[in-house]
C-alpha cells in the first residue's frame, strides 16, 4: 500500500461534491441522448395488465403517434406526472401505453382505479426486460414513437407541464407533419 | 420573558463551545494543563445551558405561548399535555434543538467517563466535539431559531402538531434516533484525535468500542422504532419503504456495524488499523448527510421538514468542512504500515474483513440509490425520477444473505486461524440441520418453499445453531464464567436471525385484501374471517372520527377491531388509523379507505405473519450492543488508567514532560 492510497477517500468526496456542485450550478438541462432516438423500438411479447392472458407486441404499437411510459406503483414521481398524462389524453387524445415496470399487477390495478388510467394499453414488464432493452434508468421514463414505431423523442424523469411545452408538443407536432 | 432566556442559554452554549474547542485543542497542541483543566467546567456549563434553553421550549409548549412562532406552527391548545411535550421535537427547530442537547449530553459523558485517559487525547477529544457543537449552534441560532417570537401579531391559537406525529411513536423514535447520530461523533471525536495526536496504536480503539457500542445500540433502536411507527401510523402496513429518510439513518447503521466490528479487531489483533480510522469518519459522516437530506428539503418523504435553501447549503459547508478536514488529515497521518500479524483464511480476522466488505458494500448500494435522484435532478434542472424498492431490494437481499453465511460460521472460527477438525466437526450438523429447517418449516407453514423464504429460514436457523453451540462449549467451565462481552455479541447476533426470520416470513407469507365491503357482509382473509358491521361517528380530543367496526374470527376466537378516518379539527387533515390485533407469530391489520355508494367501504384487511419479529430483533440486538459495553473488561479498563489513589483527577500529559509552566 502507498502513501497516495491514503488520498483516495477524500479523493472520492471531493469527487462526490464536484460532480454535485457541477449539477447544482448547471441550469440548463443535460439531457443523456439516448442510443435508441431514431432506432425502432425494440421487439417484445408481454401480457397486458388487466387482461394477462392477452400478450401485446411490438405491432401493438403501430398505426398511429403514440407515448410510451413507464411508471410503477413504489414510484413517487410517478404519481406526481400522472395528472398531466391524464390532461394531455383528454386535451390531445394522444394514444399513451403504459409500461408497468418491476412491479406488482393487482397493486397496479388498484393504483390506476385510484389515481384514475390515462393509458390506452397497459403492457406488464414485472421483472423489467423490456425496460432493459429501453435502457430504463428510474421510473417513469417515456418515449415518443411515430406511425412507424421509431423513437422520435426520449424523457428520462416526469412529463410536467413544462416539458409538455417546450420539448413533448413539438416533437409531437413534427411527428405530425412528417 | 422565558423563551427570551433560552435564546440567551444558546448564545451562552455556543461561547461555552468556542472554549471547549480553543482550550481543547490549543491545550493539547501546546501542552497547557491549565487549558486542559478548564475544559471540565466548560463542558459542564454547555450542558447547564443547552438543558436550560430546551426546558425554556418546552415551558413555552406547555404553558400554550403561541407568541413562540415554532409553538404557534406545532401545537394547539387542544392538544393532550404529553403531545405538547414531544411536539418540541415534533418539527426542524426543536428537534435540533434536541440535537444540540444530545450533542452537549455526549460531551458531558466523554469528559465524565473519560477521566482515566491521558489529557491531551481527552482534550483533543472534547476539543473536537466542541468544533461540531460551534457549527451545530451556529446552523440552530442563525438558520432555525426556536424561539423567534410572533410579537405583536400573536395567533389566538396555535396551527397544530402534524397529526401524523399525534402519537407514542414520535415521543421515543426521534430521541433513540439522534442518541445514536450523534453519538457516532464520539468515535470520530477518538479518531481525529487520534489522527491529530499521531496516537495510531489499539489504544484509541480501545477506548472508543464502548462508545461506539452504546451509539449502535441506541440507532438500531431508533431506526426499529421508526420502522414500528411507520407500520402502525402510517395506515398501508408497510414496515419499510426504501424512502431517503429512512435511508438516511440505515447508512450510518450499516457503516456504524462495520465499525464495532472492525475495531475489535483493532483493538484485540491490532490490525485494520487505518481501515478502521476511515470507518469512524464515514460512520459519522453519514450521520451529518442525514441531516444534510432530511433538514435542506432536498428530498420529498414524510419526514421532510419546511424547505430552507439557506439551511441546505449551511449543511452542505458544514459537511464539506468536517468531512473533508477529516479526510485530509486521514490522508496526511493515518499509517501505511502493513502490520506484521498474519491471519488465515478461516480465520475470525478473515471473516470479519468479509463483514466489514459486505456492509460497505451495501452501504455503498444505498447511498447510490439515494442520491441518484438527487443527483439526477441537479444535472437535468429540476426533473425527477424515483429509485424504487425493486433496485434496492434486489441488491440488498443477496448481501444480506450472505453476511448471514458469513455470521453462522463467525463464533467457529478463531483469531490467526481455526483448527479444521474442529470446524469441520461442527459443519457436519449445522449444514443439515439449517437445510431441514429452510425447507420444512415454510413447508409446514404455507405448504410451499419459495426460495427466498427458505434461504432465509435456513439462514437465520444457522446463525441461531452456531451461536448456541458456541455457547453450549464456552458455558463448560461454567456459565458465570461467560464474559458479558461474549453474551452481547452472540445476543445482537440472535437478534439479527429474528430479523431475517421476520423479514423472510413477512414478505411471503403475508396476506393481503382490498375490497368493497356492505355492512353485514363477511369475507374471508387467510385462515380469518371478517364481517363488517358498518361505520359510526366518534369524537376524539381534537379530531372527529369514522370509526368502522369489524368482528374477526379467527379459530374459536373472536374480537373486534376499530379502524379510523380521522379528521383533525385545526389543519382539517384526513389521516388513516389502522387497527392493529398484534400478536408473536401474526398481526391482524385493518385500515378504513374510502366510503363507497350505498354505506359501502372500500376496506384493506392484511394478515402478517411474524411481522413483530422484525422489531423484536432490533430491540435484541441493541440490547446485545447494550450489554456487551457493561462488560467487567471495560471497568477494569478505567480503573487500570485511572489517576493514581490519592491525587486529583489532574490532567496527565502523555509522552514528553511538561514544560516547567506555572500553574
Amino acid at each position: 500500500m502507498s502513501r497516495a492510497s491514503l488520498f483516495i477517500p477524500i479523493s472520492v468526496f471531493a469527487l462526490i461534491i464536484g460532480v454535485g456542485w457541477i449539477g447544482f450550478s448547471l441550469n440548463d438541462p443535460h439531457e443523456l441522448p439516448s442510443a435508441l432516438l431514431g432506432k425502432p423500438f425494440p421487439d417484445f411479447e408481454a401480457p397486458r395488465l388487466h387482461e394477462p392472458d392477452q400478450r401485446v407486441s411490438r405491432d401493438d404499437l403501430l398505426g398511429e403517434p403514440v407515448l410510451v411510459n413507464v411508471w410503477a406503483t413504489w414510484c413517487p414521481t410517478c404519481a406526481a406526472e400522472h395528472d398531466e398524462l391524464l390532461r394531455i389524453r383528454d386535451e390531445t387524445g394522444l394514444r399513451i401505453v403504459g409500461v408497468n415496470y418491476k412491479d406488482d399487477a393487482a397493486k397496479a390495478r388498484r393504483w390506476l382505479e385510484a389515481y384514475g388510467n390515462p393509458y390506452d394499453l397497459i403492457i406488464q414488464d414485472p421483472d423489467g426486460s423490456l425496460g432493459v432493452e429501453l435502457g430504463v434508468y428510474g421510473a417513469p421514463e417515456s418515449f415518443l414513437l411515430d406511425r412507424a414505431g421509431t423513437i422520435v423523442y426520449k424523457r428520462v424523469g416526469d412529463i410536467n407541464p413544462r416539458i409538455w411545452r417546450d420539448e413533448l408538443r413539438p416533437a409531437l407536432m413534427q411527428v405530425m407533419d412528417g | 420573558m422565558i423563551p427570551e432566556l433560552g435564546q440567551v442559554s444558546l448564545a451562552l452554549a455556543f461561547c461555552l463551545a468556542l472554549g471547549i474547542t480553543f482550550f481543547g485543542l490549543a491545550g493539547a497542541a501546546l501542552r497547557r494543563p491549565v487549558w486542559l483543566g478548564a475544559l471540565n467546567s466548560l463542558v459542564i456549563g454547555q450542558f447547564v445551558f443547552m438543558a436550560l434553553a430546551f426546558l425554556a421550549l418546552t415551558q413555552a409548549f406547555l404553558t400554550d405561548d403561541f407568541s413562540v412562532a415554532y409553538v404557534a406552527n406545532n401545537s394547539n391548545s387542544l392538544l393532550p399535555w404529553y403531545y405538547k411535550f414531544s411536539a418540541v421535537w415534533g418539527a426542524h427547530e426543536g428537534s435540533f434543538l434536541l440535537w444540540v442537547l444530545i450533542m452537549a449530553g455526549w460531551t458531558l459523558a466523554v469528559a465524565v467517563r473519560g477521566r482515566h485517559l491521558p489529557g491531551d487525547f481527552l482534550g483533543r477529544v472534547l476539543g473536537v466535539m466542541g468544533l461540531l457543537n460551534i457549527g451545530f449552534l451556529a446552523f440552530l441560532i442563525w438558520t432555525s431559531n426556536p424561539f423567534e417570537r410572533l410579537v405583536p401579531m400573536t395567533p389566538a391559537d396555535g396551527a397544530d402538531l402534524n397529526p401524523l406525529l399525534q402519537d407514542f411513536g414520535l415521543i421515543v423514535h426521534p430521541p433513540m434516533l439522534y442518541m445514536g447520530y450523534v453519538g457516532f461523533s464520539v468515535a470520530f471525536a477518538f479518531a481525529v484525535a487520534a489522527l491529530l495526536s499521531g496516537r495510531l496504536d489499539a489504544t484509541w480503539a480501545r477506548w472508543s468500542r464502548p462508545w461506539s457500542n452504546v451509539a449502535w445500540a441506541f440507532l438500531t433502536l431508533g431506526i426499529g422504532l421508526g420502522s414500528w411507527w411507520a407500520y402502525y401510523e402510517l395506515g398501508w402496513g408497510g414496515w419499510w419503504f426504501w424512502d431517503p429518510v429512512e435511508n438516511a439513518s440505515f447508512m450510518p447503521w450499516l457503516a456504524g456495524t462495520a465499525l464495532i466490528h472492525s475495531l475489535a479487531v483493532t483493538e484485540k489483533r491490532g490490525t485494520f488499523k487505518s481501515w478502521t480510522l476511515l470507518l469512524a469518519i464515514t460512520t459519522f459522516s453519514l450521520s451529518l448527510l442525514g441531516a444534510f437530506i432530511v433538514r435542506s428539503g432536498v428530498l420529498t418523504s414524510v419526514h421532510a421538514f419546511a424547505v430552507d435553501p439557506t439551511r441546505g447549503l449551511f449543511i452542505l459547508a458544514f459537511l464539506v468542512l468536517v468531512v473533508g478536514g477529516s479526510l485530509l488529515l486521514y490522508g496526511l497521518r493515518a499509517t501505511t504500515m502493513r502490520s506484521r500479524v498474519g491471519y488465515t483464511l478461516f480465520s475470525r480476522e478473515a471473516f470479519l474483513l468479509v463483514n466489514n466488505i459486505l456492509l460497505v458494500v451495501a452501504m455503498a448500494v444505498v447511498l447510490l440509490g439515494t442520491l441518484y435522484p438527487l443527483a439526477y435532478e441537479a444535472a437535468t434542472g429540476g426533473d425527477k425520477v424515483s429509485i424504487g424498492p425493486p433496485y434496492f431490494n434486489r441488491l440488498f437481499v443477496p448481501l444480506m444473505l450472505l453476511l448471514s453465511v458469513a455470521l453462522g460460521l463467525a463464533p467457529l472460527v478463531q483469531w490467526k486461524r481455526t483448527r479444521s477438525d474442529r470446524l469441520r466437526r461442527d459443519l457436519r450438523w449445522m449444514v443439515p440441520g439449517a437445510l431441514a429447517a429452510g425447507v420444512g418449516v415454510p413447508l409446514v407453514v404455507s405448504g410451499a418453499v419459495p426460495w427466498q423464504a427458505a434461504a432465509a429460514f435456513g439462514l437465520a436457523v444457522w446463525v441461531l445453531l452456531a451461536h448456541a453451540a458456541d455457547l453450549v462449549r464456552r458455558a463448560r467451565p461454567g456459565l458465570r464464567r461467560v464474559p458479558l462481552a461474549y453474551w452481547g455479541m452472540s445476543l445482537a447476533h440472535v437478534g439479527f436471525a429474528v430479523t431475517l426470520i421476520g423479514v423472510s416470513m413477512t414478505s411471503v407469507l403475508s396476506v393481503e385484501e382490498d375490497l368493497r365491503m356492505s355492512p353485514g357482509q363477511t369475507s374471508e382473509l387467510g385462515y380469518l374471517s371478517v364481517r363488517f358491521d358498518g361505520v359510526s361517528n366518534r369524537q376524539g380530543p381534537n379530531f372527529v372520527a369514522q370509526r368502522g367496526d369489524f368482528l374477526i374470527t379467527e379459530g374459536n376466537r373472536q374480537y373486534r377491531l376499530y379502524p379510523e378516518k380521522r379528521r383533525y379539527l385545526a389543519r382539517g387533515n384526513v389521516m388513516t388509523e389502522a387497527a392493529i390485533s398484534p400478536g408473536l407469530m401474526r398481526d391482524v391489520y385493518m385500515s378504513l379507505g374510502e366510503p363507497l355508494d350505498n354505506g359501502d367501504w372500500a376496506v384493506r384487511m392484511q394478515l402478517k405473519p411474524y411481522v413483530r419479529w422484525i422489531w423484536l430483533g432490533s430491540l435484541i440486538m441493541a440490547l446485545g450492543g447494550a450489554l456487551a459495553v457493561l462488560d467487567a473488561r471495560y471497568r477494569r479498563l478505567r480503573q487500570r488508567f485511572a489517576a493514581p489513589a490519592g491525587a486529583a483527577p489532574a490532567p496527565e500529559l502523555s509522552g514528553t514532560p511538561l514544560p516547567g509552566e506555572a500553574r
